[in-house]
């Protein structure tokens, strides 16, 4: 069929040449995503294979006899002669348990007392001596525990450690390999499920399977709540002043230049001036959640301010007029009808600005928090004030955890990559299911 | 108006945490290399004792001793880790803040070992081999020329031909320190380069061992500002290259690394105690001791550091690579007697 020379159905050379121009755009953009979502599989794969083992962990169950001539002299159970008997008194305990435990099974082995204790964590003795401490009764008894199995060992049943590298290895053998293998057959190892890693402190270079995430996402929920209780009101009072009551002038302007620049400042610069001002000059305590939460405070601030100032022009003018037309005062009008209208898009906001500040490093190496705590931060202490006990971070402790020598703790920094990643996640799930539910259209 | 209320709480709640609190939990900052160590006691202090588990940050020996001398009082930290001895600069900083009753404790030895890739060659160094391979210049016929050696057999014919690629620390490490003296130097002394350069520069020793420890900057010897696990990955990606590392580090992760001999020595907890082995480094760590007794656990945790129990030849310390000092008993009797260092 064929159209007259002037038909726009006619397919002519420049139309073609257009037509090629957005079949190549089109193919750009695809090219574009698929290399986007190309990286992020990589990233997914790479930390989730490494990384979703941290969730599991190599449990020994041995019989432990619990005398009472090595743990409690006194035979009162007075608790401080009880604690005079150290965790290492403990552990000679536990490797004749494991002896004993072998012996039952009919498992036999060429190697010394000394190796064989190797197969249990060193952590394993602290565990038991906080049971007995805290249960005087079961002294003089047997007791079976579930113990933490040594991390080389550990390694062993997710595949990081092979009989191959175990030979070349100062801290295991393959014959510690083959015995835990034999414990495995008898029942007496198991790898399961470990929620531990989410809720125990961390743990030193010797005992990477004993490392846990708790004393780490309690100071990063500490610091949010401090950020979300100071930013969002002091954001949302400046933004609604800024937006409908300041006059527009010179100041103003240079205000909300001054916003926007600050929303673009590297945020170490953020750990540079909270070390002077809250640390050196008002003297907070150091490595502290109020201190780490001030400081993000400062950095999501100017986020915040934006978006809801973004939302609360969205709102239209109608609404402002309308409440004024029937007598509303200008504060009614702002805090009757033009907020709750802007309140979704400036929670959004905020849950973003806050998922911006749960994943934030740098200012926190500068105030102390990349450090080794063991003791769960209490939210409030009468020494310490608000906040006030040391603690860790979730990316902090990521950073710490890859800088340790034991390969143990490739496997645990790539668990907490994990966590941090789900806790953003849904923290951005929560802000799209708000703006959808809540979001009006004029 | 709740939400002035709000507002106007959290700023009181604010101003009132403002003023300073009492600590019970004892502070540590400094050296990368001590860290483990530290943490190490600091978990087994916490499980047997009464006492928090103390805080132990890193952040390098330079940063945790400018924090230990910011002066005396609850929001400065009680005790400092260093790879090296506390500087006579550094005391008279802390003089200046009142930081004037400091405790010298050594913890023992650390060695620096030389590591490859496990599959790739061995080696058997000299420090004169360093030297010839990293010197920035070398003296040649009485002149100094740039060094421009590429390959381990132009430095020593027994070598393999492998072209030179050097992981080494950075300048803010502490173990930078000791590699320039105890092998770049050495090497350079024990080559007879030393007397060489002082023929070329009339004289001037000083200046002959700035021209013996400068490194080349061509792109053979790679400094590495992290950690030791960066120096590691950098040699798993690149088989002929050869790292500094401490030896704790390579006795967790000697099936992937094998170390090389130093002027004929294995690096052994053992050869470095005796003296055999060169390249070692005394540890340290630094006490305030005017915050005994008022931070809770400071004495405390340092005689548990330093015990046979912690730092024996059969404690933990030494288990996880620490050269146990031969002179431990001394070093407990300085904590025990609180002995400050002559100011």
């Amino acid at each position: 069929m064929s159209y007259p020379s002037n038909s726009l159905l006619r397919v002519d050379d420049r139309i073609r040449k257009r037509n090629a121009a957005e079949t190549r755009f089109k193919a750009y953009g695809i090219t574009a995503i698929v290399i986007a979502v190309l990286a992020l599989a990589v990233l997914l794969t790479s930390v989730l294979g490494s990384g979703l083992s941290a969730f599991r962990q190599t449990y020994l169950t041995v019989n432990v006899q619990l005398p009472e001539a090595k743990l409690d002299k006194s035979g009162v159970r007075d608790p401080a002669v009880m604690r005079k008997v150290t965790t290492i008194g403990y552990a000679s305990l536990l490797r004749d348990g494991l002896l004993d435990t072998m012996q039952d099974a009919g498992i036999t082995t060429q190697m010394s007392k000394k190796d064989v204790a190797k197969l249990i964590s060193k952590e394993a003795p602290a565990t038991v001596r906080n049971h007995v401490l805290a249960n005087p009764e079961v002294i003089g008894t047997t007791m079976t525990f579930d113990l933490l199995a040594q991390g080389r060992i550990d390694g062993f049943f997710k595949g990081r450690v092979t009989l191959e590298s175990a030979a070349l290895d100062g801290n295991t053998s393959p014959e510690a390999l083959m015995l835990a293998q034999e414990l495995k057959e008898a029942g007496l190892l198991e790898t399961r499920l470990n929620w531990d890693f989410l809720i125990a402190p961390d743990a030193s270079d010797q005992r990477p399977e004993a490392a846990g995430l708790g004393v780490a996402i309690l100071g990063s929920l500490y610091m949010m709540l401090v950020v979300l209780v100071l930013a969002l009101p002091i954001g949302v009072a400046s933004s609604i002043y800024l937006e409908e009551f300041a006059p527009k002038n010179r100041w103003t302007d240079l205000i909300e230049v001054n916003i926007s620049n600050l929303a673009a400042v590297p945020s170490i610069v953020y750990g540079i001036l909270g070390l002077a001002i809250f640390i050196n000059f008002m003297e907070l305590n150091q490595s502290s959640p109020l201190v780490g939460g001030l400081v993000l405070t400062l950095m999501t601030l100017p986020t915040i301010i934006i978006s809801t100032r973004a939302s609360l022009k969205s709102v239209p003018p109608s609404i402002r007029d309308a409440a004024l037309g029937v007598g509303a005062s200008k504060m009614q009008a702002v805090f009757h009808h033009v907020l709750p209208l802007a309140a979704p898009g400036i929670l959004t906001g905020t849950i973003i600005g806050l998922a911006q500040a749960l994943g934030e490093t740098a200012p926190l190496l500068l105030i102390g928090m990349v450090a080794f705590v063991r003791e769960y931060p209490a939210a409030f202490s009468p020494d310490a004030g608000l906040f006030g006990e040391a603690s860790t971070a979730l990316p902090v402790q990521i950073y710490n955890w890859t800088q340790r020598a034991d390969p143990g703790f490739v496997e645990r920094a790539s668990g907490a990559i994990i966590t941090l990643l789900v806790f953003l996640f849904i923290m951005n799930i929560i802000a799209i299911m708000l703006r959808r539910k809540f979001e009006r259209r004029w | 108006m709740s939400l002035m209320k709000t507002t106007a709480t959290t700023l009181a709640l604010t101003l009132v945490s403002t003023a300073a609190f009492a600590r019970d939990n004892v502070q540590v900052a400094g050296s990368s290399t001590v860290l483990p160590y530290a943490a190490i006691v600091a978990e087994a202090f916490g499980e047997n004792f009464e006492f928090p588990t103390p805080v132990v940050e890193s952040g390098g020996s330079s940063a945790g001793l400018k924090r230990f001398c910011e002066g005396v009082g609850e929001n400065t930290i009680d005790i400092a880790n260093a790879s090296r001895k506390i500087k006579s600069k550094e005391v008279k900083a802390c003089a200046e803040a009142g930081v004037t009753n400091i405790i010298e404790v050594r913890i023992g030895y650390d060695g620096i070992v030389f590591a490859s890739d496990i599959n790739g060659n061995s080696f058997e160094f000299t420090p004169a081999d360093w030297y010839l391979a990293l010197a920035a210049e070398t003296p040649k016929d009485g002149a100094m020329v740039a060094n421009t050696t590429a390959s381990w057999s132009a430095v020593n014919p027994a070598f393999p031909d492998q072209p030179i690629q050097a992981f080494i620390p950075g300048t803010k490490h502490g173990t930078r320190e000791v590699f320039e003296e105890k092998v770049i130097l050495a090497g350079c002394e024990e080559s007879g380069a030393m007397a060489q350069i002082m023929e070329i520069n009339g004289g001037d020793e000083d200046a002959a061992e700035g021209t013996c420890m400068a490194i080349r900057t061509d792109g053979r010897s790679v400094d590495i500002d992290g950690d030791y696990t960066e120096t590691l990955a950098r040699i798993q990606a690149d088989a002929n290259g050869i790292g500094v590392f401490g030896l704790a580090f390579y006795e967790n992760n000697t099936d992937k690394l094998q170390v090389a001999t130093m002027s004929g020595v294995q690096p052994t907890t053992d050869s470095i105690a005796a003296g055999d082995y060169p390249v070692s480094r005394p540890l340290y760590f630094y006490i305030k001791a005017d915050h005994i007794g008022v931070v809770p656990g400071v004495k405390e945790f340092a005689e548990f550091f330093v015990s046979d129990d912690m730092a024996g030849p059969d404690g933990p310390l030494a288990e996880y690579g620490l050269v146990s000092d031969p002179a431990l008993a001394e070093v407990q009797e300085t904590v025990t007697n609180e002995v400050v260092m002559n100011k």
